[in-house]
């Protein structure tokens, strides 16, 4: 194990560790790669963070990184004005599953469609945690949740939104798409650095969703929440890179 | 004596009504005047009739629709009725008699009557066209027939124009002119003819009115 | 930044125009905007006379993300705006209600149009109500409602100045019939005039490396306590008191000596002034109040023509919402509230002149 690993990020910022996720939690699994390659790419200054409300919301002092809060759905907008307002800045917009495919999906298609040049990070964990376990846009077909609380009823309520196979389906050749778990932490971190040198680059959109754990709406223990997130999930959720650029494709 | 005029211009789309309100209106502006021009949009707009305000006046002009008119000009069967409750007693009424058939002209009448209802159009395809009792003078303009036989049938609406110059009365020729070159002067750059063109048609229009004008 | 407009001169075009060389004319850097009838020339002329000066555009997929990227655009420092109207001004309401909370300044225009729902495409005074007070606050924000386009233009360089100066979300509230209309204005430069124009700063992306004189910048506007809301909102309500004086734009005529005072705002304070006027020449004592600043609203001013005037007669394109304005700044004085009221319908001088004759009591 290298250093990196074992050892906080620098872009982390100390005074708000430990952080305010719940116990078992695959935020601050994501947010840790996040930190790394901010690191990586040594673009702490130039970046800025903004977060959707939900649990992506706990984020908003993670870093020392200018960080901004938003509305429910509108980091995708908000962090596309600063970028078309001052293209050298690198801006992340982080959300969960609701905010990205359900109340913000209009803002996530267009922007992937007009190929901004942001880096959309969104977090899947199947529910809305946050305001207690509803259903999702992602939410499993007979997942319990609060409001399907007989499991969720596919021909009632739609199956679970793929949303890197919809966003690759409508973005540029330029655009950079992949699905990463918190399962697999080196291919997680790959996907989000590639991803993070095609905004750099300023070449294209960048979208990385992460299969990530939620034990306390689960109510999961242990092992379950692991044989949920890399059984039960995946058999939904591919994981790999949907867009790539062709030289750095890989099967 | 504070000067202010107040023009309806209504017709079917492609008549050319907004450009001649908006002609007029810029000429207002070139003799330092106020001038506004406001055009009836929306949906109504398709298929609907075409309807321009325009008023020009010494002082900030109040609201940018009124009641009575002093001219008003209708180009349609459809446009009388749409414009008639801006008719007013002191209201030249101008229209192209050779699209519009007016049963019986009502008599020209001197006295005055204060009216203070409010204009609220109806539009009805099978209406018959009619004009109210009162109106302080109704001129006939054939300027279908004039644009076909003697000039171009393009200049139809410049015909138009003249007329509402002169009877409105309160933009000069070569305002008027000067706003035509602004809208139309690429054209007339490509064609020079055209510019003779449009000039004989607004002179016709001014000389058919100022005719009009003296015979009452 | 090179100066758009180079010397004053005299033009004539329609509202939508203005606002478009309004808004270069004030250094706005970027308009994000989406398309609804009657603001579209805003976009139109923006889209045309921007990349001529450097400046840019987006246009995006709705109003709420036009208003969020214009929150975007003003945090990276940029004089951002948009413009929108009747349902588009339902859902800017949610990113100006961000922008309150955290004292970003959008800048907006609204060209009212008929409401409510989809209704009509021309014109109203129908946003008054979503305009002053349409978030999930205290309406801490500024409306500017304009008459004429040289108004409109005036108060478009006002908006980011002020906006940008007091750290307040911002309208320029026009309507369809000023949008659309062409009339007569003059075009200058606002340094030429002495205008002072508010620097804009980044809120976040600024110079310099963090712990050298560089902190990284946390904003939120979301907070865990109710304590702790009622800090911020309560700091943000003494602010916006504080500035009230400095805001507030009112015109008052012949209110001193007069039986009856009409109170109109925007385009129909043209037909309200026209009535004014010809009344007064027929003799009746009739007076005029425009608000020019619907919020703040000049509440002291109002109340003081009160003092000498109790007879009030509301002229508005819309069901009361000016009224609720005027009987809200008017409460716990003896007044008498009269009306013409027209939800989606211009209202002509003859209108007013015709209502407050019939009123007997007011005779000559």
């Amino acid at each position: 194990m290298s250093a990196s690993e074992t050892t906080m990020p620098k872009s982390w910022r100390l005074e708000t560790k430990p952080h305010k996720f719940c116990p078992g939690c695959g935020h601050g699994l994501v947010l840790k790669v996040l930190g790394q390659v901010v690191d990586e790419l040594d673009i702490q200054e130039r970046a800025v963070f903004g977060c959707d409300i939900g649990c992506s919301l706990l984020a908003w002092d993670f870093f020392n990184i200018d960080s901004v809060q938003t509305h429910h759905g509108r980091t995708t907008p908000v962090i596309t004005g600063i970028v078309r307002a001052n293209p050298s800045l690198i801006g992340i917009a982080y959300m969960g599953d609701g905010g990205g495919y359900a109340i913000g999906s209009q803002h996530l298609v267009n922007a992937a469609n007009r190929n901004d040049k942001i880096f959309v990070l969104l977090v899947n964990n199947t529910n809305y945690g946050m305001t207690g376990g509803q259903m999702a846009p992602t939410t499993l077909p007979g997942q319990i949740t609060e409001t399907t609380p007989y499991g969720r009823d596919v021909d009632e309520t739609g199956s679970p939104t793929l949303g890197p196979e919809m966003v690759a389906a409508i973005s540029s050749e330029t655009a950079y798409v992949a699905r990463g778990t918190v399962s697999n932490m080196s291919k997680l971190k790959k996907f989000i650095k590639r991803a993070m040198e095609n905004v750099v680059a300023g070449r294209g959109f960048s979208f990385v969703e992460v299969l990530a754990t939620c034990p306390t709406n689960w109510r999961t223990n242990a092992r379950d929440t692991w044989k949920f997130l890399d059984e039960d999930m995946k058999k939904y959720f591919k994981v790999g890179e949907f867009k790539t650029l062709p030289t750095e494709r890989e099967e | 004596m504070k000067r202010l005029a107040k023009v309806v211009i209504a017709g079917e789309g492609g008549q050319g009504v907004q450009s001649i309100a908006d002609i007029l209106a810029e000429a207002g502006n070139e003799e330092g005047l106020e001038a506004l021009y406001i055009p009836n949009f929306g949906i109504e707009q398709r298929g609907g009739v075409s309807v321009a305000f325009v008023q020009i006046a010494d002082n900030l002009i109040g609201s940018p629709k009124f009641e009575k008119g002093d001219v008003v000009v209708a180009l349609s069967d459809r446009a009388v009725n749409r414009v008639k409750c801006h008719v007013g007693a002191n209201t030249i009424f101008v229209y192209d008699n050779s699209l519009i058939e007016i049963a019986e002209l009502p008599e020209k009448t001197d006295d005055y009557i204060e009216e203070e209802g409010e204009c609220r159009p109806v539009e009805k395809e099978d209406q018959p066209v009619s004009l109210p009792d009162k109106i302080g003078k109704v001129i006939a303009v054939p300027a279908t027939d004039i644009a076909k036989k003697e000039l171009h049938p393009r200049v139809f609406n410049v015909i138009i124009l003249g007329a509402v110059v002169e009877a409105a009365r309160i933009v000069g020729e070569d305002s008027i002119k000067i706003a035509i070159e602004n809208n139309l002067g690429k054209k007339f750059d490509k064609n020079p003819e055209l510019r003779e063109l449009n000039f004989r048609a607004l002179q016709k229009g001014i000389d058919i009115v100022k005719e009009a004008l003296v015979r009452s | 930044m090179e100066r758009a407009i180079k010397e004053e001169k005299r033009v004539f075009m329609t509202g939508n125009e203005v606002v478009a060389w309004g808004a270069l004319a004030a250094e706005a850097d970027i308009m994000y905007g989406y398309p609804i009838t009657p603001q579209n020339e805003v976009m139109h002329y923006w889209t045309r006379l921007a990349p001529k000066h450097g400046r840019k555009f987006l246009q995006t997929e709705d109003e709420l993300s036009a208003g969020f990227t214009t929150i975007g655009g003003v945090l990276a420092g940029r004089r951002a705006f948009t413009a929108t109207a009747g349902p588009g001004n339902i859902l800017l309401q949610e990113p100006v209600s961000m922008a309150e909370m955290m004292r970003l300044p959008m800048v907006m225009a609204i060209m009212q149009r008929g409401g409510p729902s989809t209704a009509t495409v021309i014109y109203s005074q129908q946003e008054v109500n979503l305009t002053t007070s349409g978030g999930n606050g205290e309406a801490l924000r500024i409306v500017y409602s304009t008459a004429t386009h040289q108004e409109l233009y005036d108060y478009t360089i006002k908006a980011f100045n002020a906006a940008w100066k007091y750290r307040f979300p911002t309208f320029i509230l026009g309507d369809g019939y000023q949008a659309k209309m062409r009339e007569p204005l003059v075009m200058y430069n606002p340094q030429d005039k002495g205008v002072e124009m508010a620097a804009s700063e980044p809120f976040v992306g600024k110079e310099g490396k963090f712990g050298e004189g560089r902190e990284p910048a946390h904003l939120r506007n979301a907070f865990s306590m109710e304590e702790e809301l009622y800090e911020v909102v309560m700091e943000h309500i003494q602010d916006y008191n504080k500035i009230t004086p400095q805001i507030v734009e009112y015109v008052s005529l012949g209110c001193e000596e007069a039986d009856l005072v009409i109170v109109a705002h925007g385009i129909v304070s043209r037909a309200a002034v026209a009535a004014q006027e010809k009344l007064r020449r027929e003799g009746y004592r009739v007076g005029f109040f425009r608000p020019i600043t619907l919020r703040p609203f000049p509440v002291r001013a109002l109340r003081k023509v009160c003092k000498s005037t109790s007879k009030f007669l509301v002229v508005e394109s819309a069901f009361g919402q000016l009224a609720r304005l005027v009987k809200e700044a008017l409460f716990g004085l003896e007044a008498e509230m009269d009306e013409i009221f027209m939800p989606g319908l211009g209202i002509t001088s003859e209108k007013i002149i015709g209502h407050v004759k019939k009123k007997s009591e007011l005779k000559v």
